[in-house]
């Protein structure tokens, strides 16, 4: 489940560009290998960030796992259902699962994301 | 954050006999005490669900299994565990920890009566070797013992419907707690035990590890239509942990006291001698300088093994195990604190370096209504 039209991080995250708005959230294979997840500690917006920057934290039941800024720049906005509703990251990862909103510093960082087949390949390859 | 699942056989890991059976299930499978074993076949919170309601199938032949033999088998036990084995009556089980002479804790194991003068004894996977050497060297004249642990299989069915699907199989006349029967399931001879990690109600089985698919095959056909779901190591530890049972590593190890850790139930200082023994009675005499106690947080975040526990601004213990628990829906933490803190009593839990607001809750946190 890599839908096409999406912009993938070697961390697993998802990135939707719209304009000059990118929303971010974790893929598909990522929430599937956490499994549910029951608490998630959000950034506050506002915030400026580096590329692979720490933003916040995960928990599954497993264990918490970290997520990062898929490139450089300023979180507009969180997505504040996730703290009554964490589950949504497994439900529906791409959709109402989504964790932020920000606005890259250089819209040309986004070149350097993974295309859906880029990122295709990072997980037929597994992590070294 | 995402990690693919462990394919190959890694190299050093030794396999289940059900290795094959996992795979074809969908099992993710991971290295755990020297094995490759299942951690989930599919969302941990759905097998803990299904344990704590129904009922669910567990593969736990990683954990060792030794046996101790000939007259002198009861005296071993009695001087290395601290329970009393000397009482124990044919088709019994104990817990028992075992120190080391100071009274810190090597491991802990059940030990089976299976004979007269034959007792087997069954340990975590990844103490076993250790666990072994020391049986070895401390048995004398008219002692054997013989590690079994690879040619075993152990499954553990756990769950309210545990009895109904196995009496199915097995025939009305099981085990009451805490005993053990020998009976045939699908043409296999099994050692059934009134016993498990989980907190409800169950069963483990050991048997001949070649038989071991037969036997899964046979209870997951007759409980599947009751709801009965392989379950893993995964949900394995949240009902433990919810359960509020030890495990080693977390809550045990040899820095740690049974008496510390609130297992005195299975320390019987009257017995005679035993390693660790003048260390626990002097420990029980001087009192405790920190016990396992429970949390529950007020504030957000989750608390995880090794995160700081601070009453009062300062440092008083830290967390052993930690995590969401499913059944009771609260974010729980198991945490050496020292003795005179009691339930109700505020403390904070450091995650990630932000204090959160925890209270002291009284041990188990989760108890089945019998």
């Amino acid at each position: 489940m890599v839908p096409e039209g999406l912009l993938y991080s070697a961390d697993h995250e998802w990135v939707r560009v719209d304009g000059k708005i990118c929303r971010v959230g974790v893929t598909h294979p990522a929430q599937e290998a956490m499994g549910s997840v029951v608490f998630i500690e959000l950034p506050e917006a506002g915030i400026k960030v580096a590329a692979g920057e720490f933003l916040g934290v995960l928990e599954s039941v497993k264990a918490a796992s970290e997520y990062y800024a898929p490139v450089a720049g300023r979180v507009l906005a969180v997505n504040g259902e996730l703290r009554e509703s964490p589950g949504l990251i497994n439900e529906d990862p791409y959709g109402r699962g989504w964790i932020l909103e920000m606005e890259p510093d250089d819209p040309a960082d986004l070149d350097g994301l993974l295309t859906p087949r880029g990122y295709m390949d990072l997980l037929a390859g597994g992590e070294k | 954050m995402y990690r693919a699942g462990v394919t190959a056989v890694a190299e050093n890991l030794k396999e289940s006999p059900l290795q094959s059976v996992h795979r074809a299930a969908g099992a993710r499978l991971i290295p755990f005490g020297g094995w490759l074993m299942p951690l989930q076949y599919q969302d941990i919170l759905e097998e803990h669900r299904a344990v704590r309601d129904r009922a669910g199938l567990f593969d736990v032949s990683h954990m060792g299994e030794i046996l101790v033999l000939g007259p002198g088998a009861a005296c071993l036990l009695q001087g290395l565990l601290t329970n009393n084995a000397l009482l124990m009556e044919e088709g019994q089980v104990i817990y028992s920890p075992m120190c080391d002479d100071d009274g810190g804790v090597l491991d802990d194991l059940l030990v089976y009566r299976l004979g007269c003068e034959e007792y087997m004894v069954v340990v975590n996977a990844a103490n076993t070797a250790r666990d072994l050497n020391r049986f070895r060297s401390r048995a004398g004249e008219g002692v054997e013992i013989r590690d079994l642990s690879g040619r075993l299989a152990l499954l553990a069915l756990q769950g309210p419907l545990s009895e109904g699907i196995l009496s199915a199989l097995a025939g009305p006349a099981l085990p009451g707690c805490y005993r053990f029967a020998r009976l045939k399931l699908a043409g296999v001879e099994c050692i059934v035990s009134r016993t498990g990690y989980t907190g409800e109600d169950g069963f483990e089985l050991y048997l001949e590890a070649g038989a071991a698919p037969l036997v899964w095959n046979a209870l997951m056909e007759e409980g599947e239509g009751r709801g009965l779901v392989p379950a893993g190591l995964g949900a394995r530890d949240t009902l433990r942990f919810e359960a509020s049972l030890p495990l080693y590593g977390r809550e045990l190890n040899e820095k740690t006291t049974p008496l510390e850790a609130g297992l005195g139930r299975f320390v019987k200082l009257d017995k005679g001698p035993f390693s660790g023994r003048d260390a626990l009675v002097k420990q029980a005499r001087e009192g405790l300088s920190r016990r396992l106690a429970g949390l529950s947080m007020v504030d957000r975040g989750i608390p995880r093994a090794q995160c700081p526990v601070l009453a009062g601004g300062r440092t008083a213990g830290a967390v052993t195990s930690g995590g969401y628990a499913p059944t009771l829906n609260a974010r729980l933490a198991l945490a050496y604190l020292p003795p005179e803190m009691a339930p109700g009593d505020r403390v904070a839990v450091l995650i990630r370096g932000k204090e959160c607001g925890a209270l002291v809750v009284p041990l188990p946190f989760y108890k089945r209504r019998v």
